[in-house]
């Protein structure tokens, strides 16, 4: 099997990192032209690995190339998304890899200042990536000239201090700008108007890490490991119960069942699977039946859920679906940055009914009522947030109907715990 | 008037360089001034204010958003157990029951001795080693109450 990140981790040292072929990609994207770069970057149908996955030749393509204010890179190293653990991964095993990507991305954009923005949580690997930095500009990969070019960029890590919703791009950009993480309303967008009111790209970690591949090896080569609208391979963050939590990279297009079965060892114990939680705790939860599918985002969208950041939350017979309730909605609540009238009140609203559901006071009608509040949530805020919220209560609540009515109605879990 | 050490003092000055605009800087001297004094109460936010030339409202309005930043004295060590769904599965809710009984404290809380705060937060991204908590920094996962009582009791 091909894969595209994995193979680096444990080259941690830039000599190490060297030795095993690291930076040819930036070399070679900078014996090329930008214009060819973003070619070879829209051929790989590389999509963002943040969540959304936006085409990331396409992301861009929109940042006028001409522009009299300087444009900027954003490395989303937020990672917030409850169930990932990725980016993580790639920042201590191979820091040189994303430092090459985000080379390539400059390089591509005309980019000459570039940010990374880590979780304050993260502050032992953003020292390891300021160490790695700094070895990059020894070499002269980063600064003034790079590979001899007429080329400069500089790089900095920036760390957040705890806040979800700065993992969403304009409230990371926002909270970059020394201010409260509120996200702004769009248009304008931030490949027009970001950072400073500047050109900006935003991209997701272990996109910018699969970059250096589709240099030197090409983007047909990237594309054709994945699927027809997902190239590439994917990093999945397996957690919950299953008996080897971890990170598996696999192609786009792997199943979900092969993933679990076969790769994180099955269900620990060897006891039932009750569903599975695909892509981070905003995408709608799967039930056993549903989890043959592959995995790449447009075969999880027509299942109605998301592949998300790839995060996979296995949950096994033991799970109370009223707990599972109770602490994604308590999430959102605790995370809601308070701009938009239906996410303030809509979320912690879902996750009273939800605590009292599971503490046995639940009424006749919660479960429509938690609908019912969800769907009203949906499309009508400042940020996708309120619909990260609402998406995985629909499916929770509709998925797990009986148990949840026989929770209310018995006023106790109906799952037999040990 | 507290003072700020001549070493973090350098640290700020390098780190305002580094964006175009000072106000930038904002979150990450928050977090040197917090190493500095353990936490950020108005006198630290009006400090901060005059370093960046910012209204001290603004720099308020910060440190009451980001969960990271101490409002007021906390312990010697800071105990964050994640109880976001992951740890949950894993059996997060009886260690965090555990934690408040072994250190007499409620959540938010510091013991009386001033060792230990605890604090209950949100998914940590080291959902791997669920159940897991955060003490000063560093990651401590596959918790059980006996690992937990080993961790705490080489904290001195
Ligand atoms: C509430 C919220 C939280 C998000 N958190 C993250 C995050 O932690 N990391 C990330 O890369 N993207 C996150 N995103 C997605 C970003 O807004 C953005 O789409 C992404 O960084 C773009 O990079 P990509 O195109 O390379 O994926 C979040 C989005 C929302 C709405
Ligand atoms: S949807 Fe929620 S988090 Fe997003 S801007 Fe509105 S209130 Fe803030
Ligand atoms: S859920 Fe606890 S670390 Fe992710």
């Amino acid at each position: 099997m091909s894969l595209v990140i994995t193979p680096w981790f444990g080259k941690v040292s830039i000599d190490d990192y060297i030795k095993a072929g690291g930076y040819q990609g930036a070399r070679k994207a900078l014996s090329m032209s930008p214009e060819e770069v973003i070619e070879e970057v829209k051929k790989s149908n590389l999509r963002g690995r943040g969540g959304a996955g936006f085409p990331t030749g396409l992301k861009w393509s929109f940042v006028p190339k001409e522009s009299t204010k300087p444009k900027y890179l954003c490395v989303n190293a937020d990672e917030g998304e409850p169930g990932t653990f990725k980016d993580k991964y790639i920042i201590k095993e191979a820091p040189h890899l994303l430092i090459e990507g985000v080379i390539i991305a400059s390089w591509a954009v005309g980019i000459n200042t570039a940010f990374v923005y880590i979780r304050g949580e993260y502050g032992k690997f953003a020292l390891l990536l300021e160490r790695a930095i700094e070895e990059a500009y020894e070499k002269g990969f980063l600064g003034k000239n790079i590979f001899g070019k007429d080329f400069s960029l500089d790089l900095f890590v920036h760390r957040g201090a705890g806040a979800y919703v700065c993992g969403e791009e304009t409230a990371l950009i926002e909270s970059l700008e020394g201010k409260r993480g509120n996200p702004r309303i769009r248009p304008p967008f931030p490949a027009t108007m970001g950072l400073y009111n500047c050109p900006t790209v935003v991209n997701n970690v272990e996109t910018l890490a699969n970059l250096p591949a589709i240099i030197t090896k090409g983007g047909e080569w990237f594309a054709s490991l994945g699927v027809e609208k997902s190239g590439g391979t994917k990093l999945f963050a397996v957690s919950g119960h299953v008996k080897k939590p971890g990170i598996y990279e696999l192609p786009m297009g792997t199943s979900l069942k092969t993933l679990i079965y076969e790769y994180a060892g099955g269900i620990r114990e060897n006891r039932r699977l009750k569903g599975v939680i695909p892509g981070g705790s905003s995408s709608p939860i799967l039930k056993p039946e549903e989890i043959d599918i592959p995995l790449d985002y447009d075969s999880l969208m027509k299942a109605g859920s998301m592949l998300g950041s790839g995060a996979v939350i296995v949950l096994d017979e033991t799970t109370c679906m009223a707990k599972v309730l109770q602490v994604i909605t308590r999430f959102y609540a605790h995370e809601s940055c308070g701009q938009c009238t239906p996410c303030r009140q809509g979320t912690p609203w879902m996750a009273k009914i939800a605590e009292r559901i599971v503490a046995g006071r639940g009424r006749d009608g919660d479960l429509d009522l938690l609908v019912d509040i969800a769907r009203s949530m949906m499309g009508k805020t400042i940020c996708p947030l309120a619909d990260a919220a609402a998406m995985p209560v629909i499916a929770i609540c509709e998925k797990y109907r009986d148990e949840l009515e026989e929770h209310i109605r018995e006023k106790r879990c109906p799952v037999e715990r040990e | 008037m507290k003072e700020i050490s001549p070493k973090a003092m350098e640290k700020i000055e390098a780190l305002i360089k580094r964006y175009p605009v000072k106000r930038s800087a904002l979150l990450e001297v928050l977090h040197i001034v917090q190493q500095e004094w353990g936490y950020i109460d108005q006198e630290g936010e009006e400090t901060v204010a005059e370093i960046l030339d910012l209204e001290p409202v603004r720099v308020h309005e910060v440190v009451s958003f980001y969960t990271m930043y101490e409002r007021k004295p906390v312990g010697k060590h800071i105990i964050r157990v994640c109880r976001n769904l992951t740890c949950t599965l894993m059996g997060a809710e009886s260690l965090i029951s555990y934690l408040k009984r072994k250190l007499k404290v409620d959540e938010g809380g510091t013991t009386s001795d001033g060792r230990f705060t605890l604090q209950t937060v949100e998914c940590l991204g080291a959902c791997e080693i669920a159940p897991v908590m955060q003490v000063d920094g560093e990651f401590y996962g596959n918790l059980t109450p006996e690992k937990i009582d080993r961790i705490l009791e080489e904290m001195k």
